[in-house]
């Protein structure tokens, strides 16, 4: 057990996703606008990130090792992630049209969020057992939704700031999350 | 010609994929911590760009639209495979320094954006103009951000050392927040050059 509480609490704020390990900044920059839309976003992402994870974890022990072909990963992984994605855009739209309506914007760029493939291809490479991996890409993604809505909160303040005209928008958002990041740097050495 | 001209001269700075389109960032900002690294990665998404272009420009009437992304997607995871073997077998090194950026080249949305927005609808000669110029725009990008950093935050650059020993360096921009403050800075300096000229 706590060894699965040092997975959380490296996943939330040690290696944040974002600030550690640099994944998800596509839409980190793309969505955090405001933050219903980060929130929207975060918990899209959650979802697939921890599905696709134990499906991808799975699909290494059962199918890629046993026939050695370790090679295929990224193709075999991808397609997962990508028809995943698929299928809960689907599934959402027949089950629940709210949901649908409030997610279904972020389900096709989550295809393209580097963090998805990333945590599963981390999960793999660690040599986390199942239990741990799920563990691990929920909290990961958690780990996201803090810092998309933290930045969301921030952008929402710089909209009114008076920023020099070179740095207005972009330049002034990565110097933001520099900041931010050098926050997160305050609780490396917590967990080795 | 001319027309070549400005699709391979245009992904320098007028459309870089970094600076200007925002995108491809996660790898921008991970590995350029030494200039060595930021050049590996541009180089290694250079070849799979152009890999992808070409075969997406060859094939995309054949292809339906509506597989075409997992289709697309499935090309590039192709020659990301290829690539991944490649620096495998070559270089472990570069393999050990990239790590898991390597098989996430396949999510670098400026290869889907390129492949969707340039190579799907152009024959197979501007398609390959494109991937150089874009690839080539994205390495740009990589090398400067990599020597800004390895400068302020190692003293050396390509491992070839600038100070003496006993000069503290500015190790934070080695780290994570040096990532995001470089690039903020330089897109910054390429607003503030754009608004000079652009007076005209």
């Amino acid at each position: 057990m706590p060894e699965l509480l040092l997975v959380i609490v490296s996943a939330v704020f040690v290696n944040n996703v974002v600030f550690a390990r640099f994944l998800g900044i596509c839409p980190y920059l793309g969505v955090s606008k405001n933050l219903d839309t980060a929130i929207g976003m975060g918990f899209a992402v959650t979802f697939v990130m921890t599905v696709s994870t134990a499906l991808t974890y799975i699909l290494q022990k059962t199918v890629l090792i046993p026939f050695g072909i370790e090679f295929m990963q990224t193709v075999m992984f991808i397609l997962v992630i990508a028809s995943l994605v698929q299928l809960v855009e689907i599934v959402l739209k027949k089950v629940s049209k709210s949901l649908y309506s409030s997610l279904g914007i972020y389900l096709p760029l989550i295809t393209t969020n580097c963090a998805i493939l990333g945590m599963a291809l981390i999960a793999i490479q660690e040599d986390y057992d199942l239990l741990t991996s799920v563990v691990f890409a929920f909290f990961s993604a958690m780990g996201f939704i803090l810092a998309i809505v933290m930045f969301a909160g921030i952008r929402m303040k710089l909209e009114e700031a008076d920023v020099p005209a070179p740095f207005k928008n972009v330049p002034v958002g990565f110097i933001s999350a520099a900041i931010l990041s050098l926050a997160f740097m305050g609780f490396s050495g917590l967990v080795k | 010609m001319n027309e070549a001209l400005n699709i391979l001269t245009r992904g320098f700075v007028r459309e870089n994929p970094v600076t200007k389109m925002l995108l491809g960032l996660c790898p921008v900002l991970a590995v350029t911590t030494s200039a060595i690294n930021g050049l590996g990665m541009g180089l290694a998404t250079t070849f799979v760009l152009l890999g992808s272009n070409v075969v997406i420009s060859l094939t995309a009437k054949a292809i339906p639209d509506t597989v075409r992304i997992p289709s697309f997607v499935l090309v590039i995871a192709t020659f990301v495979t290829i690539v991944d073997l490649l620096i495998k077998a070559y270089s472990p090194e570069l393999n050990q320094a990239l790590g898991i950026f390597i098989p996430l080249i396949v999510v670098n949305c400026m290869i889907l954006g390129r492949a969707e927005a340039f190579a799907s609808r152009s024959g197979i000669w501007y398609s390959m103009i494109d991937a150089i110029g874009m690839g080539l725009g994205f390495t740009l990008a990589l090398l400067v951000l990599s020597a800004f950093r390895e400068i302020l935050g190692s003293g050396t650059i390509f491992n070839i050392p600038l100070v003496g020993e006993d000069v503290n360096t500015i190790l934070v921009f080695a780290l994570p927040p040096g990532a995001f403050a470089g690039l903020g800075l330089i897109i910054a300096g390429l607003n503030a050059l754009e608004k000079k000229k652009g007076g005209k």
